[in-house]
């Protein structure tokens, strides 16, 4: 499971996830902060094989896409930020 | 001359510094908010480690490329967070978007860096959460300062396979163990580069020597299936007596060498040619960057995998190359020094691809039922049974590869698939070919 180790003591933010309110850091990726709390996955495979939570953690794999705000958007190489509203598919 | 450099790596920056002290002032496009590349890749504003922690032994040239790098943004049109989506070799015009706003570039000449991501195999249950290329393991550790696992396990070959696992080590989250697909044997085809490259043969040796400290290496294993409901949670591989093993462990990270980006390339219509060292179809140079296709120009990790070291020479060598062209006074001592160091480096970087190579064979006898392509779940198996003559028929009979990585991470499995079920070598099946949107966009920025 991914787990913070070193440089965690950055300000608290708080962003939410289909609706549900998860806590950040500020400087966490969107792949971080979802996956740092234990959701596991950032998106399900369109022909039904399973979660994924990316692979590449740089931009090449899209393979981490989540929706803000309507707008697709790379978890990996999009920044959290505070109140953030992020669907999963 | 409207000039443009793709890329902020060290390609990148050590082009464009070349550019500007000839009195250029070149648009400079980086697809990430900043640049410094994958090896110097800086964490965003709020992270406080200094260079010795997050780059190691690397910290020096980490600091050196991050000086120029911050020196040259205000003298010139510096374009963090964009993406070139697409380039008209023609129209000497590029298309971006930026922060969701789209826009355009002209240029008469452009040098491209777009550098390389990790060389995977495919393997049963690579799509789990929790599995990760050792480039992006080490992205995590860097830039965000996560583990992907507190137990990882780290399979592949190279020098980036004992680096990650030595990095996470040290920061708390040891390996139970280290899997490499290569036997020891083959690494002695390693041993020209203590000649020709001796600084990084030994750190190297070096770092494999620490890391056997934290971790057991099991050489010339076969992967079989990483394992879990919904989250990796063990690895089965044979090791070198065929014997079978079940590791537990929270994380995958997997890499065999790094491939380029080369899409860019590819829509600039510079031709390609199969590399026997690189075993990959790869965008054709001369020994100073120049492609065939007049003013575009190519360097670093992007057009040929060979380190960050040699990316800061080739970027030079190709902008050297570019003033060159357009009648501008440029260094021919420095043009000259260059080129001799890059030929040296070429006789390492050959020994370091045949010790530690792309384990074709894996990728030639995955199991059908195996995901192959993760953007479009097509498997081992229907690539087989396409029966396609090339790689590129594949892709339409089987949407390999046309999903939205556009093959990026299947396309070289793919290719050795294609190749073993026809009988051919993997020369023969071609490669996917680049299209425009490079990664994909908004469909209102089109």
């Amino acid at each position: 499971m991914l787990t913070r180790l070193l440089d965690q003591d950055r300000p608290p933010i708080t962003l939410t996830v289909d609706g549900q309110p998860i806590a950040a850091r500020d400087g966490d990726t969107l792949l971080t902060a979802i996956l740092a709390a234990g959701l596991g996955h950032v998106r399900t495979g369109e022909f039904g094989d399973g979660p994924r939570a990316g692979f590449c953690w740089m931009g090449a794999c899209q393979d981490c896409w989540v929706r803000v705000g309507g707008q697709a958007m790379r978890a990996c190489s999009t920044l959290a930020t505070p109140g953030m509203a992020v669907t999963r598919r | 001359m409207r000039v443009a450099v793709v890329g902020a790596g060290p390609a990148g920056i050590r082009a464009v510094e070349t550019l500007v002290a000839a009195g250029l002032r070149p648009a400079w496009i980086e697809e990430s908010p900043d640049g410094g590349g994958r090896i110097a890749q800086r964490p965003p504003g709020a992270f406080r480690r200094d260079a010795r922690a997050l780059y190691g032994a690397d910290a020096p040239r980490a600091r050196a490329l991050h000086a120029t790098l911050d020196g040259l943004k205000p003298q010139l049109d510096w374009r963090p967070g964009t993406l070139v989506w697409n380039l008209d070799p023609r129209t000497r015009r590029l298309e971006l978007i930026q922060a969701g706003r789209r826009g355009t570039l002209d240029y008469d000449r452009i040098i491209l860096a777009t550098g390389a991501m990790d060389r995977v195999v495919p393997l049963p249950g690579w799509t789990l959460p929790g599995v990760t290329t050792l480039g992006g393991a080490q992205v995590a550790l860097k830039a965000q300062g996560v583990a992907v696992g507190a137990r990882p396990v780290f399979i592949g070959t190279g020098p980036l396979l004992w680096l990650t696992a030595l990095q996470y080590a040290r920061a708390g989250a040891p390996p139970p163990l280290i899997l490499d697909t290569t036997p020891l044997l083959t690494k002695r085809a390693g041993l020209p580069m203590l000649l020709h490259d001796p600084a990084l043969a030994l750190r190297g040796l070096g770092l494999r020597l620490a890391l056997l400290r934290h971790a057991p290496i099991h050489e010339d294993v076969t992967p079989i299936a990483i394992e879990g409901a919904g989250h990796v949670q063990a690895i089965r591989w044979r090791d070198a007596a065929w014997r079978e093993h079940v590791t537990a462990c929270d994380a995958v990270a997997m890499g065999w060498g790094l491939k380029p980006e080369t899409q860019l390339a590819d829509l600039a219509e510079i031709p390609f040619a199969f590399d026997p060292i690189q075993r990959a179809h790869l965008p054709v140079r001369d020994a100073a960057g120049r492609s065939p296709v007049p003013g575009h120009y190519l360097a670093g990790d992007g057009a040929r995998v060979a380190g960050a070291k040699v990316a800061e020479w080739t970027g030079a060598r190709a902008a050297l190359a570019l003033l060159e062209d357009a009648g501008l006074p440029f260094d021919a001592g420095q043009a000259g020094w260059l080129e001799a160091r890059l030929q040296g480096q070429a006789r390492a970087r050959a020994a370091l691809e045949r010790a530690f190579p792309y384990p074709a064979r894996l990728a030639a006898r995955l199991p059908d039922d195996t995901m192959l392509c993760r953007c479009e779940g097509v498997t081992a198996g229907q690539v087989r049974a396409s029966a396609a003559p090339d790689l590129n028929r594949a892709k339409a009979l089987t949407r390999l590869g046309m999903g939205r990585c556009q093959g990026r991470v299947c396309g070289l499995a793919g290719a050795e698939i294609l190749a073993a079920q026809l009988g051919v070598p993997v020369a023969r099946v071609g490669r996917l070919r680049g299209q425009m949107p490079v990664k994909p966009i908004p469909m209102d920025a089109l």
